[in-house]
């Protein structure tokens, strides 16, 4: 990433610019087909919950990013963690970056939306059980300790982007970082009341497919903004965002197929987002061709967790890990394989005769797996320790929409009694 | 012959269905409907306007049973249904005049009695 910046001038291109200020609200608009994905694959009785939670992202994850997380983030380029330099948004203008030709503003901006999306994406691991409030401080705190660090080693000149690891749009800090982090989510607030015993389904599958494609029209804000410019790495980008999805739903439709004589929707969804997740981190850094290979390929592992995972007892419940864990993990590989530097004008993969690049990309991806999921363990397991991350069984029963929000999707109206301010004095709960 | 009919939470119905298949009891009909049984009312609160809401979704099974099938039928009802607190339900058993098989037209007992007993 940084190599790719190393040479440009100093001074706001306009262009650029202009497409930036769209991808930024592109990779906005993601967070809340996200909300629609994951509301759309829960029970009923959840779906405000569920998108709230990424709602949630929203706010508290823009404002950690803008107090301190983007400073630790990109202030610097210690091997760790950024400096605070940043911190307050401070320096943070109208000049441009070193190595952009957008305005500061707007690279914190474009930067801000991916912690956001990022953070929204681990709630898929802990929904329609975990309370509401403990989930702010929780969304709050990964913003800044799992995904901020993240972002510095991969992004913002860290430890393994100066070990050469190349991660176009996110491999490591957003995707890896957070289908890690979900696992160990998942693994600490634990199952759901009814997981294993009873089928919990999708409540609406036309949600899901929507949220679905709402992802992969903000995908290509995502993956063809993170050139930050309108040059040849970002169009190449922005090109494979259309390949690899389309063979990824082509080969998805293959095996389910295969498996069960039939071609699932839910399938086609999940698919889609597996495609976008594969080709995130190889989008400005192989070719065409390639990316179609990338997005075949990476079915197979994203479709093997899918399946296995309900037989076992983790009850991580929206496939975080499957379908951006893995799909991550498997593009930042792609990268040490299939890079290819008459593409990409950075750097050739293994087997384009550089092995080198492929252990770059290897330790990447076991570095960032590792520190997701120990950090979020640890965060959570503190977090549990101070503040039940959990509610009754009894509230998980009648559904987190009434319990933590007093609202619900589906309301008729039918037999409610408006409440006029006056009678307010009344207790607001009593028996009839 | 009697018509059980049992009204639960929504919550608890999976646990009923699963209560009437171990007591044996097939041939069931269920569907979600309002009541309200005096538990305390919901308060939710709709961009300013508060409301209390009435009445409670609930599920109201309706059971066609022989004679000998009745006393399961309202145990599956009460253990699969029960919470402890208020508005878990009622059980309403009443007579029945007549039953019919569309398939064969068998008649009474033997239109209540699952196929192949």
């Amino acid at each position: 990433m940084s190599a790719l910046l190393a040479a440009a001038p100093a001074a706001v291109d306009t262009g650029d610019t202009a497409w930036m200020l769209i991808a930024t609200a592109l990779v906005l608009v993601m967070t809340i087909g996200l909300g629609l994905f994951y509301a759309g694959l829960v029970r009923a009785k959840n779906t405000l919950n569920t998108f709230m939670m990424c709602v949630a992202a929203l706010a508290v994850a823009t404002i950690t990013w803008a107090l301190v997380g983007y400073s630790l983030a990109f202030d610097g380029e210690a091997k760790i963690l950024g400096g605070l330099g940043h911190a307050f948004m401070s320096d943070v203008g109208f000049v441009p970056r070193e190595g952009t030709t957008i305005p500061h503003l707007v690279f914190f901006a474009f930067q801000g939306t991916f912690c956001i999306i990022t953070t929204a994406l681990v709630s898929g691991a802990v929904v329609e059980r975990m309370r509401f409030g403990p989930f702010l401080i929780f969304a709050a705190l990964w913003s800044i300790l799992v995904y901020a660090v993240l972002a510095h080693w991969a992004f913002g000149g860290g430890w393994l982007a100066q070990q050469g690891t190349l991660d176009f749009a996110g491999g490591v800090p957003v995707e890896m970082g957070s289908g890690f982090s979900a696992l160990a989510a998942a693994l600490v607030v634990g199952a759901r009341k009814d997981h294993g015993r009873q089928a919990l389904l999708p409540h609406n599958s036309v949600y899901v497919l929507l949220g679905a494609g709402l992802l992969w029209f903000g995908w290509f804000g995502f993956n063809g903004g993170s050139g930050f410019n309108t040059g040849e790495n970002s169009v190449l980008a922005f090109a494979n965002t259309l390949l690899t999805p389309a063979c990824t739903l082509l080969t998805w439709f293959v095996i389910d197929f295969l498996r069960n004589r039939q071609i699932t929707a839910i399938g086609a969804a999940t698919a889609i987002i597996v495609g976008c997740v594969g080709i995130t981190p190889a989008g400005g850094f192989v070719s065409p061709i390639w990316a179609m290979v990338l997005g075949v390929l990476v079915t197979f592992p994203c479709y093997a967790v899918v399946a296995l995972r309900p037989r076992t007892r983790v009850d991580e419940t929206l496939d975080v890990l499957a379908a951006h864990g893995v799909a991550g993990l498997f593009g930042i590989v792609f990268i040490g394989l299939f890079a290819q530097k008459d593409w990409n004008g950075i750097a050739n993969g293994l087997f384009y005769g550089d092995a080198g690049q492929f252990w770059s990309q290897v330790v990447a991806a076991a570095a960032a797996p590792a520190y997701a999921f120990g950090m979020t363990y640890v965060l959570l397991r503190g977090l549990g320790a101070l503040m039940p991350l959990r509610g009754s069984d009894r509230e998980e029963a009648i559904g987190m929409d009434i319990v933590h929000h007093g609202e619900e999707a589906y309301v008729t109206g039918e037999g409610a009694i408006l409440i006029r301010p006056e009678a307010e004095e009344k207790p607001v709960a009593q028996p009839v | 012959m009697k018509l059980v009919i049992g009204i639960v939470r929504p919550d608890k119905a999976n646990d009923v269905l699963e209560a009437l298949y171990r007591a044996e009891v097939r041939g069931i009909s269920m569907s979600r409907v309002q009541g309200h049984g005096g538990e305390l009312d919901r308060v939710e609160t709709y961009r300013g306007t508060r409301v209390q809401m009435g009445l409670s979704e609930k599920v109201r099974f309706e059971i066609a049973v022989s004679d000998e099938f009745v006393q399961a039928t309202i145990d599956a009802l009460c253990e699969g249904g029960q919470t402890g607190e208020v508005g878990d339900g009622k059980i309403f058993v009443m007579p029945l005049e007549r039953a019919v098989r569309i398939r064969t037209g068998e008649r009474d007992h033997g239109a209540v009695t699952p196929v192949g007993k």
